[in-house]
């Protein structure tokens, strides 16, 4: 059978004969595709390693601006708040996206149920902007005013939908057999929970809080219209260094920034690529 | 499949999502809410509104008072809306057209290998948008990646003033959300039967006519799912228009920070806003009736 195929793919190369629903240059766009995704960032990362003052002006290779980002105060304070901010919000989104995944996954049907999954899909749909210049309003109207705890409800809000969709993937692709087996050797309904569907569920909670956390480190329009002075993210902080003049720090901290949500994306496919197979065999 | 919440079910429903729905209904839903209602109030100088009603933020939109108190049609904003609207197409039409043969390419590969691309497709996705758009004004600035090679070779003298234009600003929005194309185009070609395809082969039809009368058409609601993924953020984008275009070729977006930071028209920025979720409301309501169309397709079959 092989063979035959070997044949075929052989006779197919020298006549030039595309297989059907092949087209020629598909692979050469493609190449030239991901060329263009990755060349800024490339390129991005390279000039943080120019030791000129300016990022244009290339003088030598040098980590000096690396040294000079990790010992800015501004920078080490905004890294602070940013970690802050993302850690409460993955928590309290995660937990609040996980019992509404349950509801709505192993609920069964009940009226209200697509519009409930509307809610919280919501802050999807809407843009950034707008979801900002809305939490603004809102606060400034009814006069509350937390520093950093007004960002980090803004975060929950907008991070329960990335929470919430790995996890009800998680919960629709799992067996009920393993909860069944358990309710019938006497486990009481809290013990099948914490002891089966829990640790059935988790890639889905540590895949939907890795996303959560991606989301909130990276925001950076809702943080600028609702933080005020004092809660400054990274991002935030990035934008004004951007404004004030383009140095190699700029690059430097953002080469730092991007690679650590590259690894925390990286860990999130590792998850959930592992849960898929589980679900599978 | 209801085998959690055997007993009191209905109010264990509602207790499990009652805090999703009451943090997004009080920092999210209730907050658009009065923020349609700013939209009707008459703006307070030092920032906030007046309580006092009045349309004066949606007659701004088109209208501005001369020096005699005479209302007179003022392009201005309009033009910004019309250029949001421009830059957004244009965006996502270079977004399909770009990202359509990669999702199509990577459907033809075996799955190993599928996945690795898809990781690939993500990953800019999920790291840092206001750090990709900057990384574009190093490349299309004055003395940037593009220029600095041509003008050592002696092609240019001067710069090609690539920044600070519209083609930067679409730029910048074709590479932000050129992922967001690419999967769900990728999720339905991924289903599509490739007998099909075969088929249509056997039938005399060529590549062409086949991509155009079979793939096209079976995977139309992805195609149609990514337009509407990619049109909502430009629409409302504020990174790309303030870092490529220089702050001066407002989109729709900015301008409504711009009402909220240094403009202090509250009002206006509110009904900018409202504009811009009406925008939305309308797209969603297109893509719901092309599923809708599709679904009772596919119960016929």
């Amino acid at each position: 059978m092989s063979d035959h195929m070997n044949e075929t793919k052989n006779i197919m190369k020298k006549k030039k004969i595309l297989p059907v629903g092949h087209f020629r240059g598909l692979g050469a766009w493609t190449f030239a595709f991901f060329i263009y995704l990755y060349v800024p960032i490339v390129v991005l990362v390279f000039y943080s390693f120019n030791s000129n003052r300016m990022v244009m002006n290339w003088e030598g290779f040098g980590i000096s601006w690396y040294l000079k980002a990790f010992s800015n105060n501004n920078i080490q304070q905004a890294v602070l708040n940013s970690l802050i901010v993302a850690t409460v919000a993955t928590a309290c989104a995660t937990a609040i996206a996980t019992i509404g995944a349950l509801v709505l996954a192993r609920g069964g049907s009940f009226k209200g149920k697509t519009l409930s999954l509307g809610l919280i899909t919501l802050p999807l749909m809407v843009p950034e902007i707008v979801t900002a210049v809305a939490v603004l309003i809102f606060f400034s109207s009814i006069g509350m005013n937390l520093g950093l705890g007004n960002v980090i409800i803004a975060h929950i809000t907008f991070c329960i939908p990335f929470a919430f969709m790995p996890i009800r993937a998680r919960l629709e692709g799992m067996d009920t057999t393993l909860e069944q087996a358990a309710r019938d050797l006497y486990a009481t309904e809290w013990e099948t929970f914490r002891f089966v569907t829990v640790p059935l569920l988790m890639p889905g909670i540590v895949a939907g809080a890795m996303l959560a956390f991606v989301i909130s480190l990276d925001d950076f329009i809702i943080t600028l219209m609702v933080g005020g002075a004092g809660s400054t993210t990274l991002p935030v902080y990035i934008y004004s260094m951007i404004r004030r003049g383009l140095t190699p720090e700029v690059n430097a901290i953002s080469t730092v920034l991007l690679f650590f949500s590259i690894a925390i994306v990286t860990a999130y496919w590792i998850v959930s690529k592992k849960s898929q197979t589980k679900t599978v065999h | 499949m209801s085998t959690w919440l055997p007993k009191g079910a209905s109010s264990r429903r509602w207790l499990g999502l009652a805090p999703s729905y009451i943090v997004i209904g009080i920092f999210m839903l209730i907050p658009m809410v009065i923020m349609g209602v700013f939209s009707f109030l008459e703006p307070n100088p030092y920032g906030g509104v007046k309580a006092v009603g009045s349309f004066d933020a949606y007659v701004k939109l088109f209208f501005e008072y001369d020096l005699e108190d005479q209302l007179v049609f003022n392009p201005g904003y309009i033009n910004i809306v019309w250029r949001s609207f421009q830059l957004s197409i244009m965006a996502t039409v270079l977004c399909l057209v770009v990202g359509f043969p990669v999702a199509y390419y990577i459907t033809l590969q075996p799955e190993n290998k599928r996945n690795f691309y898809i990781y690939l497709v993500t990953i800019p996705f999920w790291t840092n948008l206001l750090i990709r758009t900057f990384a574009w004004i190093i490349i299309l600035g004055r003395g940037g990646v593009i220029e600095l090679p041509l003008q050592k070779l002696g092609i240019i003298d001067d710069s090609l003033r690539m920044m600070y234009s519209d083609g930067a600003i679409a730029v910048g929005l074709t590479y932000s959300y050129l992922p967001l194309m690419v999967l769900p185009i990728y999720a339905s070609l991924e289903k599509l039967d490739f007998r099909l395809l075969e088929a249509a082969s056997d039938l005399y039809a060529n590549r062409w006519v086949t991509m155009w009368k079979v793939v096209i058409p079976l995977c139309k609601p992805g195609v149609v799912a990514g337009c509407i993924l990619v049109f909502i953020p430009c629409i409302g984008a504020f990174i790309a228009p303030n870092l490529l275009g220089g702050g001066k070729k407002l989109m729709l977006g900015s301008l409504v920070q711009f009402q909220f930071s240094s403009a202090r028209n509250w009002p206006f920025g509110a009904a900018l806003s409202m504009l811009l979720l009406s925008a939305v409301v309308v797209s969603l309501i297109f893509y719901a009736r092309a599923a809708k169309k599709r679904a009772l397709m596919e119960g016929e079959v």
